[in-house]
């Protein structure tokens, strides 16, 4: 039973969320108060990556670690995007994933918020102007918050979606 | 009245049934979490997550008929229907006599059957491998509930379900007899494959191509997923309810007072939280099998029954 | 009894009426209305006749004779003398079986047959179908040996000429040619078992029969009984006499697929009670282990060759075979607890057999008129090239789901009732005093079981492949609802499937009375079981009990009280239609979704030892670069273990002899005299030599 054994001596080892900088989080427009109540405990994720580097999408994934656990917030990451409340948008929306994007957000049940995570989501970054780049995600989709970074950390991508949701510090 | 009263015990039970389904897949989420070092979400997160879905919209395939659109309310429906079969409180109840065990087997099939078709509907990939792996994996596990149900009717008379805890009660020696251990064994492996939990499936996962359960339900949405969702997990409080109530009667009331009925309630509780420590525990310490090797588990399940009947016929 | 008559007449009288209107009217709508009303006219009383037969008191064993018998002319009055229509309660179960099934597929048979209006002549088959009802009808009306043998010998005749309706396809001769060889390899076994029980003054009654069997020995009995079994289970479908189901079936016209599936393979089960309960009155234990073991064998071999299947009709067929394995597992269940001394768990398994019986005769034949009205719509009968029907044919994809589901023992339906009633015979079967032998039964158990729950997920691909998802090819997108005969007959079936398995309190006690009294069994109490809803059994061993129509009442309140509730508690009610998910795929095309032989797949991979399949994958590369693929096909085969094993060498054999024989035909005319000279001689010298 060496993983019993370990399990008990390493605890639990989730982080409250540190306070962290303010201006990182950016709210488009206030998430309506029907929205905040209704995902304010329970809220399901479907993570998109419309060409990211996949930089983003490594910090997402400490999202679910133990150390960051963003399921004590009530968020849990949903296999499809009927089963999601929240699209988290990375990448520069390359060309290819233009119609993909487009489509995730058809399917996805209203009410729905999107959030675009870092630099190459909210201004395409460093790609900007590349001829393999349709936009960025607010070009192709309605975004409620932009969170900036390159990439952001996972406390500042909790941070801001409880900001959205009215349960974290405002700017 | 009386007869009054039974009726209003077994409306009380299913209600009861309904309310903490939800409760109790918290719980085994919360234990997996603390297993995991984290804290994770709170127990009544899955009620949260109801009410949440309760109140979004429902997006429906283009390709999808009415079936697609009635077959949360029938797997709805089977399983509060067997909700009302399974002694969780008192026994014997008057719908006793409207099915006994292999009418609880056969109507969580029927649910099983809507939902593989629902799979099918919209026309979708992932839906068809769904169906067809959920199909195998419940075709390949009927021989083994249907011999542990024989393995329970040969030392209790029936497969009446009344009957069968009736029996148990009157005589404690067959609940640690060989057979009764060994069908034991034999439905929690059959319980862990029909919910869908691992070694069989991960309820948690998001890589299509390791899903059984999950893929056919990926086309659904609002209320149509959270009918679909409390439907399995109440199919999972009615299993854990058969494995203690059948295996380990003693709280199980058998007058219908008020003190009996809260006793049998607190003992109910008891065992859930037993079985979801032990469950918890177990999904943390395996990992899922590939989908060819579920066969073999399932073998192994289907042996755990044939011993379970040879010993008890060797001990008449 | 003058009703009774009546209605016998009015059976026999319908079904030449409508003979007759097939043969003179020949074609156009009133030709079709005409025939199907003969037909129905005629299966509608002889349901009637069936019925009322049934549920008449009578006492143990008692028959009732309507018309004399006829006597044959220019032949001994010993065997010329062919007692006719005498009926008992057994026999009366299967004449209502047959009303039961004929009356909505002769209705079928007029939008059915509209199709061939133009391109066949109507009148073969209209003739014939009245002809085969007729002689169905007959054969559980048979009171003696010959009698019986003409009624089966007419049904064989007429059913493989209906076989041979749409004979310009190849695979249909060769259907017909197996089916043919397999009805003739069976009625000489049965005409050897009624020639082994025949008294020496050759009366052929089944009274005088049963009389001579008491005077054989046991090992003859034995002789007979097995004899029967081959017989009449090549007729039922027992493995290994199979083969020539699946071919036969699928080939047929769909209305009369639903008749040999549905009716006149139960013959094959009357046959072996008429033969092992009512002449030779019980046996030892082993008849009935030998049965149980073919048929949990059938049940499981069929079920497990259906998955493999695409052809609709075929897997249909392949799920009759598997069915009546159930059937026998009841029969076989129920004469072992005879040959013990079980009385009462041996009428459970009896009424288990006999009740199945029927049930499988309504959502098969519901399911076979199901099928013909995909491929009266999408001309194919490959479930590759269907989907998206449901949305076409809404009505019929309604019908054939009951079936469906009736047929994969969802309860409340027929199908799980009885495999119900045959699963608590078997647990009772616990109670057998020689262990050795009581665990067969839980053998049995487990393979039903299996059976059982393999027939749930063959359906799911049946119902969902062919009905669900998108259309697959451009016939499947054009295809239209069919006639509304058709509808109201495939209508009444479901009904009845329905209905059958709610009034399983009224069933199981009538089906006990068919069986009492026969074989050594307790003549039928008095007393019915009370009038309660429920279905109590009570046999030592066996004690349990479910309430069919509560269960279903129960359902649709719950079904119904669902959406109360959610308006109640004010559950959004918002929906909007769009895509597939498909992962944000561009296009949803009728290729990215399940085929059927997907959908087998994992369990053609876990039985792999029993299908050792085969796989074939070929690549057409596009012409400029290896890397681009223009098509790959995928074909996938399975072994037919009993066709290339058992049945072609023995084949093989017989041809070669009679290739070898064939070398007396030499076309020389001298060569023929010679014959004719030399067998003249001989017959000669043998009168000489008897004659001194």
């Amino acid at each position: 039973m060496g993983l019993l054994s370990k399990i008990f001596r390493t605890g639990i080892v989730t982080e409250a969320i540190p306070p962290g900088d303010p201006e990182i989080v950016h709210l488009v427009r206030d998430v309506d108060l029907r929205s905040r109540r209704l995902f304010g405990r329970a809220l399901g994720i479907r993570e998109v990556d419309a060409g990211s580097c996949n930089g983003c999408e490594i910090e997402i994934s400490g999202l679910m670690s133990p150390v960051y656990d963003s399921e004590r917030f009530g968020f849990h990451f949903v296999a499809s995007p009927r089963h999601a409340d929240l699209l988290l948008v990375t990448g520069p929306v390359t060309r290819n994933m233009e119609v993909p994007l487009r489509k995730t957000y058809e399917a996805t049940p209203a009410p729905k918020l999107v959030v675009a995570v870092g630099d190459c989501a909210h201004t395409c970054g460093v790609f900007k102007g590349s001829y393999a780049v349709a936009g960025s995600v607010d070009q192709i989709i309605p975004v409620d918050v932009f969170v900036d970074g390159w990439p952001p950390e996972p406390a500042d991508i909790l941070r801001r979606i409880l900001t959205a949701l009215g349960r974290g510090p405002r700017t | 009245m009386p007869v009054l009263k039974v009726y209003l015990v077994a409306l009380a039970q299913t209600t009861l049934a309904l309310i903490l389904a939800p409760g109790l897949v918290g719980l085994i989420r919360w234990f997996k979490a603390r297993l995991q070092n984290r804290s994770g979400a709170p127990a009544w997160q899955p009620y949260l997550e109801l009410r949440k879905l309760f109140a979004k919209e429902v997006v429906v395939s283009r390709s999808a008929s009415w079936l697609f659109r009635a077959v949360p309310f029938v797997v709805f429906a089977s399983t509060v229907a067997v909700a009302f079969l399974v002694p969780m409180l008192a026994v014997p109840l008057p719908f006793d006599s409207v099915g006994d065990l292999l009418v609880v087997v056969y109507l969580l099939l029927l649910g099983t059957f809507f939902l593989a078709l629902a799979g099918l509907d919209p026309g979708s990939a992932f839906g068809g491998m769904g169906s067809s792996r959920e199909m195998t994996v419940a075709a390949l596990s009927e021989p083994t509930v249907a011999l542990a149900i024989f393995a329970l009717a040969l030392s209790a008379g029936s497969t009446n379900l009344g009957q069968i805890v009736a029996r148990t009660m009157a005589d404690p020696a067959t609940a640690v007899s060989p057979g009764y251990l060994l069908a034991f064994g034999a439905l929690f492996v059959v319980t862990l494959a029909e919910n869908g939990r691992l070694p069989v499936d991960n309820p948690a996962t998001h890589l299509e191509l390791t899903m059984i359960h999950e893929a056919m339900i990926l086309e659904y949405s609002g209320r149509y997923l959270a009918l679909i969702e409390w439907a399995a997990w109440l199919k999972v409080l009615l299993f854990f309810s058969l494995l203690g109530n059948l295996f380990v009667p003693w709280g199980v009331a058998t007058a219908l007072t008020p003190g009996a009925l809260c006793w049998a309630g607190t003992t109910l509780l008891a065992k859930l939280v037993a079985l979801a420590v032990v469950l918890a525990v177990f999904e943390t310490r395996v990992a899922k099998l590939r989908l060819f090797r579920v066969p073999e588990l399932l073998a192994v399940s289907f042996v755990l029954a044939v011993l379970a009947i040879t010993v008890s016929f060797l001990a008449r | 009894m003058p009703l009774l008559g009546i209605l016998l007449d009015l059976m026999v009288g319908g079904y030449l009426c409508g003979a007759l209107a097939a043969l003179v009217l020949g074609r156009g709508v009133l030709a079709r209305w005409f025939t199907a009303l003969g037909a129905m006219v005629g299966a509608g009383a002889g349901l009637l006749l069936g019925i009322l037969d049934w549920t008449e008191p009578r006492p143990a064993g008692g028959i009732d004779i309507y018309w004399l018998s006829i006597t044959l002319p220019l032949v001994p009055e010993s065997i010329g003398h062919i007692s006719f229509i005498a009926v008992d309660t057994l026999g009366a179960v299967f004449l209502a079986l047959v009303g039961l099934v004929g009356v909505p597929v002769a209705l079928y048979g007029v939008g059915y047959s509209r199709a061939w209006e133009g391109r066949r002549s109507l009148r073969p088959p209209g003739t014939l179908l009245n002809l085969f009802l007729l002689s169905m009808s007959m054969v559980p009306l048979a009171a003696s040996a010959l009698a019986f043998v003409l009624a089966w010998e007419l049904m064989a005749i007429t059913s493989y000429l209906l076989v041979m309706t749409e004979a310009d396809e190849p695979e249909t001769v060769s259907a017909g040619n197996w089916y043919l060889g397999m009805t003739q390899f069976g009625l000489g076994f049965i005409l050897v078992a009624f020639f082994l029980l025949l008294p020496a003054d050759g009366s052929g009654d089944f009274t005088a029969l049963a009389k001579q069997a008491t005077t054989l020995s046991p090992g003859l009995k034995s002789l007979v009984f097995v004899l029967a079994l081959i017989g009449f289970g090549s007729k039922a479908g027992l493995v290994p006499l199979h083969v020539w189901l699946p071919s036969a079936h699928p080939a047929a016209p769909s209305h009369v697929s639903a008749l040999l599936s549905g009716v006149m393979i139960k013959l094959g089960v009357y046959g072996v009670l008429l033969f092992a309960l009512r002449l030779l009155g019980g046996g030892p234990a082993w008849w009935g282990g030998l049965v149980l073991t073919l048929g949990a064998v059938s049940a499981l071999l069929g079920v497990l060759y259906a998955l493999m299947e695409h052809d609709l009709k075929r897997l249909l067929a392949y799920h009759s075979i598997e069915n009546i394995g159930i059937i026998f597992i009841g029969v076989g269940a129920g004469l072992m607890f005879l040959s013990y001394g079980l009385p009462a768990l041996a009428v459970l398994g009896f009424v288990g057999g006999l009740y199945h019986t029927i049930n499988h005769a309504c959502f098969k034949g519901l399911l076979f008129l199901g099928a013909g009205s995909v491929l009266h719509a999408t001309h194919t009968r490959n479930m590759e090239e269907m989907g998206g029907l449901i949305k076409r044919m809404p009505r019929t994809a309604l019908f054939f789901l009951v079936g469906a589901a009736a047929i994969s023992a969802l309860p409340p339906l027929n199908g799980f009732v009885s495999e119900w009633v045959v699963f608590q015979a078997l647990v009772g079967g616990a109670s057998i005093p020689k262990r050795q032998v009581a665990v067969l039964m839980p053998i049995a158990v487990a393979m039903l079981a299996l059976a059982s729950g393999l027939a749930a997920a063959c359906f799911v691909k049946a119902f969902g492949i062919t009905f669900l998802g998108i259309a697959r090819s451009h016939e499947a997108e054009e295809a239209h609802e069919v006639p509304v005969s058709m509808q109201v007959a495939m209508a009444t079936l479901a009904l009845a499937c329905v209905v059958l398995g709610a009034a399983a309190y009224a069933m199981v006690p009538a089906l006990g009375r068919a069986v009492a009294g026969l074989g050594g069994l307790p003549p039928a109490s008095a007393a019915t079981v009370g009038w309660s809803l429920s279905l109590p059994l009570s046999a030592p061993g066996a004690v349990g009990q479910i309430s069919p129509l509560p269960m279903l009442l129960g359902l649709v309140l719950l079904l119904a009280a669902i959406p109360i509730a959610l308006w109640l508690f004010r559950a959004s009610r918002a929906l909007r239609v769009s895509d597939t998910w498909g992962c944000g795929r561009i296009a949803q095309t009728p290729r990215m979704q399940y085929t059927a032989t997907a959908f087998a797949e994992p369990l053609r991979r876990i039985f792999a030892a029993l299908y050792r399949p085969t796989e074939d994958v070929s690549i057409d590369f596009h012409p400029e670069s290896r890397y681009f693929v223009q098509s790959i096909a995928y074909r996938a085969r399975v072994v037919p273990w009993f066709e290339r094993f058992l049945y072609d060498p023995v084949i093989a054999r017989v041809t070669s002899w009679a290739t070898r024989v064939r070398a007396i035909q030499s076309g020389s005319l001298h060569a023929y005299l010679t014959y004719l000279v030399a067998a003249l001689v001989i017959l000669l010298g043998l009168l000489l030599m008897w004659g001194s």
